[in-house]
């Protein structure tokens, strides 16, 4: 069997259909791992992970460090506070740094779009994108898609609607990526201050009318408006926002079909999603948490395997 | 070299008898044993087994579960090829049960080392058995050896036992190939 096209996750755009599968494939070995009573396994016991947060993370950092965990790798946990990068040290010069550690996989998250993609040009080691920027975030897409396939089989054909801050969000580009790779058709929705100017050269929808793409999709991810990235103000008021882009019970009881509805979290409730949607049945907020430990699990397994 | 057959269907057929008529005599009740079947290759002889078993005895008492040990193999990193893990179903609690192992071919024994790592994320059982359809003798890299034993078959190293099971390849038979 064929391992991954690649030697480092920097972005969903690098895989191909047959990396998605093999990823989700091997994801479900790790999904009943991790439901066991004991949920370790010792693959990854010689390799050793430097987790390198240059900016602010719940989710992904624990998530990432409990899958190495159950892989029993080794682990090294770094955030830029309190770290040299204050005293002026470059970013090739910290991580090499770390790695002369023996290090064997860097998992890293950065503000700047692109650091991943320039650390492996320049860094001898695997790295995993923990997202970068607005750029991309893969585990994210991963773990997204995982989770839609568990819940409503083959993407195919499916109509996959993303709302929100489709400018400052890597989550929606990497989701973007993901789908259209699994075969989906991807339609974008929010704000046009907060829709890229030339989205359109990614075979991507624009729909500015809410209401009206929810009833032509089968899923809709329900992005977070990211303040901490904006410099201006890219819409009225949050109420205004709400009131236009804001999903609640009544909208999704009027559509005629039951569809799912994501969000990658952090939930900001009552702005971009009521407390109502984000805890009903067609939520699967808390399966995409879960499902992102055996994803990452798969990717460090697959592409230890690929550590020379 | 022509592939050499080892066994045939009617052999493979009272060799399984005999195996499930050992495990009644040495056992009174079935209700404290799970039969394991590592996966991929001694799931079917397990599921056989426990069909016998519990057709001998008109009962359901054995269960049967499958256990998957790739992410427990000691050769990961270590071959060109990724390890491709299959799936573990283990519907019950193996702690304080008699676990009996169940693979097709036993040949360096590192295998049943993986299984024996394995399955103590699914509890401590009170003790584990090894059954196997064909012993490798004189290949082993590891301190293990059968408790139940179908057949003992002489063979080198650059030679493989390849075991076919009706369900996958239209006959049970067993046949020693050169390995290129």
């Amino acid at each position: 069997m064929e391992n991954l096209s690649v030697d480092n996750l920097l972005g969903i755009k690098y895989l191909n259909s047959n990396d998605l599968n093999l990823i989700f494939k091997t994801a479900d070995n790790f999904k009943e791992v991790i439901n066991r009573k004991i949920k370790k396994v010792p693959s990854l016991r010689d390799v050793t992970i430097a987790n390198l947060f240059f900016e602010n993370s719940t989710r992904t950092k624990l998530s990432f460090e409990l899958a190495q965990k159950r892989l029993s790798a080794d682990v090294v946990n770094f955030s830029s506070t309190g770290s040299s990068v204050s005293k002026g040290e470059t970013l090739i010069d910290t991580v090499n740094n770390i790695i002369s550690m023996k290090v064997d996989m860097v998992v890293m998250r950065h503000p700047s779009p692109g650091a991943s993609v320039f650390l492996s040009k320049n860094i001898d080691s695997c790295i995993i994108n923990a997202g970068d920027g607005t750029h991309e975030h893969p585990t994210q897409a991963l773990l997204d898609a995982y989770s839609l396939i568990e819940k409503i089989g083959s993407l195919n054909n499916k109509n996959i609607l993303i709302v929100g801050d489709i400018m400052h969000s890597r989550v929606a580009l990497s989701n973007i990526f993901a789908y259209q790779k699994l075969g989906a058709n991807v339609t974008v929705c929010g704000p046009k201050s907060l829709i890229p100017k030339d989205i359109e050269s990614l075979n991507v929808s624009v729909n500015t009318n809410f209401v009206n793409a929810l009833k032509h999709c089968d899923a809709v991810n329900m992005l977070r408006i990211q303040n901490e990235r904006m410099s201006e103000s890219y819409f009225p008021s949050v109420r205004e926002y709400v009131q236009q882009y804001g999903l609640n019970k009544n909208i999704l009881d009027s559509l005629d079909k039951k569809i799912v509805v994501m969000h990658p979290g952090p939930i900001n409730r009552g702005v971009e999603i009521t407390s109502e949607v984000a805890d009903s049945d067609q939520a699967i907020i808390l399966d995409q948490v879960e499902n992102g430990v055996a994803i990452r699990m798969a990717i460090m397994y697959l592409l230890a395997a690929k550590l020379k | 070299m022509k592939p050499k057959k080892i066994l045939g269907s009617n052999e493979i057929s009272t060799i399984l008898n005999r195996l499930s008529f050992q495990l009644i005599e040495d056992h009174n009740s079935f209700e404290n044993i799970v039969l394991v079947g590592i996966q991929p290759r001694g799931s079917l002889l397990a599921k056989r087994l426990t069909l016998l078993i519990n057709n001998h005895l008109k009962s359901n008492d054995l269960k049967v579960g499958y256990l998957d040990i790739t992410f427990f193999r000691d050769d990961f990193r270590r071959s060109e090829k990724i390890l491709k893990a299959n799936s573990t179903s283990l519907d019950f609690l193996i702690e304080n049960k008699t676990v009996v192992l169940v693979d097709d071919v036993l040949f360096t024994g590192r295998s049943i080392r993986a299984a024996l790592n394995a399955i103590q994320s699914f509890g401590r059982p009170l003790n584990i058995k090894l059954l196997t359809l064909i012993d490798r003798r004189f290949s082993r890299e590891l301190p293990i050896q059968p408790d139940y034993c179908g057949t003992q078959v002489d063979s080198r190293l650059n030679e493989k036992v390849i075991v076919n099971w009706k369900e996958n390849n239209d006959e049970d038979s067993v046949y020693l190939i050169k390995n290129n």
